[in-house]
């Protein structure tokens, strides 16, 4: 006969700037309340006790740059029941996967004085490149409410409820005035996923893709109104090439804006 | 005596990733190295053709502990570049936005990450089942830090509302007022966490540091101020890479800086502390003298006392400024629409201490050169030189203690790694 235990959470980093693990730490009401329901077993930045794996629940923060990197990642899936990562660098290899689009010896060699101290692989990639995901928390940073909601509907053993529809639906029921209509200001709250809280165009600002494509970008439909709008075709394949670089869909509108030249 | 070595692989209770590594050889300190293997992630290199108005959204990501110190030195850059002067209401809001970091990565630091070193235990929940009402009391106050945050930045992690020139959309009157009731109870709470941190028991040490801090005409510093020291250095952050200099070592992917001509310094609140307690508020000093602070803190471990001093100093910010506030007419100030090639530094006071950006702007407004100097990657020569002296000190204690103290003497100066990490220069060393 079994004891029953708490599942044991761990949390794991690989590049990333440490916002994602962080909104662990900012659940600040229900921290506590976690903590009792779940067993907090491997949280480096949280805890010098480590509990030995294997793992029910693990997040994973950041993308993959280096060799070790690579071998890491095949050992957390191992000892990991479920694996969920958490955001952009994660998902889709966050800002640092813009070296994917140039010369990374070059890149190192303008950071570094002695280039040759500094091991890094060309490309930042996504884990799921790695292994595969279970579950993922979109965003820089994820929204500590989904968060909360991923690790309740893992308690509750039922399916976390993570919408895959675009910003523009969440921005329509906050009440927000639209600021493309109002004001003329690009916005790619159209092909951007949901989970944010629509927060840029609440505060006077176009949306700038943190959550990554939504589940059916129309990326040429996107690309045509940015047009209209009279966005510098420099600056549209900037916006999409920041924090989801890397993410198939942003990846293509980048590249499309790329052939087609400045302007 | 044979050699021994203290290691440990992978620190934990910091931000990011690092190790330790200190070599004793014939009862000496033979080398010390604080090991940073954070992968570097080259934002000073992909920063080069982006439009300066990104520069703040871009390095906040280099640090999701203190996003804001990026934002913020990155405008007051690009705003020196430009010739652009943010002042009145827009410079207080971005002062109200910074208590908010400061509260919310001191009360961190404070209670999940440097309290259970004092008290015995390997983490703050932990901590909780025997101390519940210290770790609710850091949550609590974590939490009006990141509401603060919220509020104003539209999210506390990354906030979206800051730009060049000032913000997106400033709050109303109102929406300032709104957040007093929950910064008065946070100024109580803060009070109490000084009690609560001068109650720990220290190691009785004493290091001489070379203490680096800003310095303001009329107010304790954030975003403005000339870099003074204790050792009579005072420049301008235009000046800055004439008084300092970095260099790279072989057992780090981070750069370290040092004093041109000079050795190791400190930076964070036991710095800012020193050379500006005068500039603290009425509620802050009396925090202080309650708490058997004297005017300058050489002690180490006593930086959780200074750290939670300057969390009731921002608090009492918070309320002054909001107190004083009337909305500006303009959420921010145009930059100009045209202009010559240009170059820009700036320095503000990040939570764990000075961080310096620069910039070169082509005439078409894209950033052709940055640099960024990150405060953990210029204290990570002084911790290893704590380190060097604590092993002396206690080179009788047995491998298991001796990993242990050292892993709280790095602890004390809080290092952010992931900043050390990317603070990427492009000092390049031309063949």
């Amino acid at each position: 006969m079994s004891i029953p235990r708490r599942p044991r959470l761990a949390v794991w980093k690989f590049a990333s700037c440490d916002g994602c693990q962080l909104s662990v730490l900012d659940l600040e009401d229900d921290l506590l309340a976690i903590a009792g329901r779940i067993e907090i077993a491997n949280f480096r930045e949280a805890s010098s006790a480590v509990v030995e794996g294997p793992y029910d629940l693990s997040l994973v923060e950041g993308s993959v740059t280096t060799v070790e990197d690579v071998r890491r990642i095949k050992e957390v899936r191992a000892e990991s029941r479920v694996l969920v990562t958490i955001g952009a660098c994660a998902t889709a290899g966050g800002v640092q996967a813009l070296r994917n689009f140039a010369d990374v010896e070059e890149f190192t060699r303008a950071v570094y004085a002695h280039p040759e101290y500094i091991r890094t692989l060309a490309t930042s990639t996504p884990i799921a490149d790695h292994v595969s995901v279970d579950f993922e928390l979109r965003g820089c940073p994820i929204s500590k409410a989904q968060l909360l909601e991923l690790v309740s509907a893992y308690l509750g053993g039922r399916v976390p409820n993570l919408p895959n529809e675009s910003v523009c639906l969440e921005c329509k029921r906050r009440g927000n005035v639209c600021v493309v209509v109002a004001r003329g200001t690009p916005c790619l709250g159209p092909v951007t996923q949901t989970g944010c809280g629509a927060i840029c165009p609440a505060y006077q600002r176009g949306c700038y893709g943190c959550f990554g494509p939504q589940g059916s970008p129309n990326i040429p439909s996107m690309l045509r109104h940015l047009d209209y709008l009279g966005m510098p075709h420099p600056e549209v394949q900037r916006v999409f090439r920041t924090f989801n670089a890397f993410a198939p869909a942003f990846r293509a509108a980048s590249e499309a804006v790329g052939e087609k030249g400045g302007k | 005596m044979p050699e021994r070595t203290i290691a440990v692989d992978y620190l934990a209770r910091v931000e990011g990733e690092g190790a330790l590594r200190v070599r004793i050889r014939n009862r000496r300190v033979d080398q010390v190295e604080l090991k940073i293997f954070e992968p570097p992630r080259f934002f000073e290199a992909f920063l080069r053709g982006r439009s300066y108005l990104e520069a703040p959204d871009i390095t906040a990501r280099i640090c999701g502990i203190c996003p804001v110190a990026y934002q913020m030195s990155a405008c007051h850059a690009m705003e020196r570049a430009l010739g652009m002067t943010v002042e009145g209401p827009l410079r207080d809001l971005r002062r109200l936005l910074y208590c908010g970091e400061w509260i919310e990565s001191h009360a961190l630091h404070i209670y999940l990450l440097h309290a259970p070193d004092f008290l015995g235990y390997p983490d703050a929940v932990r901590l909780a089942k025997d101390h519940p009402e210290a770790v609710k009391r850091g949550l609590e106050l974590k939490k009006a830090g990141n509401h603060l945050m919220q509020v104003l930045g539209g999210r506390e992690i990354h906030p979206v509302n800051v730009r060049v020139g000032g913000f997106y959309r400033t709050p109303s009157r109102a929406e300032l007022l709104a957040l007093r009731p929950g910064l008065e109870r946070a100024l109580t709470l803060a009070e109490e966490t000084v009690r609560f941190a001068s109650g720990l028991t220290f190691p009785e040490v004493e290091e001489e540091y070379e203490f680096v801090s800003l310095r303001s005409e009329h107010e304790y510093p954030m975003n403005e101020g000339e870099v003074v020291s204790n050792r009579g250095l005072r420049v301008p952050a235009s000046r800055y890479e004439e008084a300092f200099e970095e260099v790279q070592a072989a057992h780090s992917n981070a750069l370290q800086s040092i004093r041109r001509g000079g050795g190791s310094y400190l930076v964070g609140p036991l710095a800012r502390y020193a050379l500006n307690h005068d500039r603290l508020g009425p509620r802050a000093r009396s925090a202080a003298n309650e708490a058997g602070l004297s005017e300058t803190v050489r002690n180490p471990y006593r930086s959780i006392v200074v750290r939670a001093v300057e969390v009731v100093f921002a608090c009492e910010e918070a309320l002054r400024i909001i107190d004083g506030y009337q909305p500006p007419e303009r959420p921010y100030v145009e930059p100009p629409v045209s202009f010559h090639a240009t170059a820009g530094a700036a320095i503000t006071e990040a939570p764990r201490g000075m961080l310096y950006h620069w910039y070169r702007l082509s005439s078409d407004g894209l950033i052709e050169e940055a640099k960024i100097v990150a405060p953990t990657s210029q204290n990570q020569k002084r911790i290893e030189d704590d380190l060097r002296h604590l092993v002396e000190r206690s080179l009788d204690q047995d491998d298991s203690t001796l990993t242990d103290f050292c892993e709280r003497a790095i602890r004390n100066h809080d290092p952010c790694i992931s900043c050390a990490t990317h603070f990427l220069s492009l000092d390049l060393e031309r063949t």
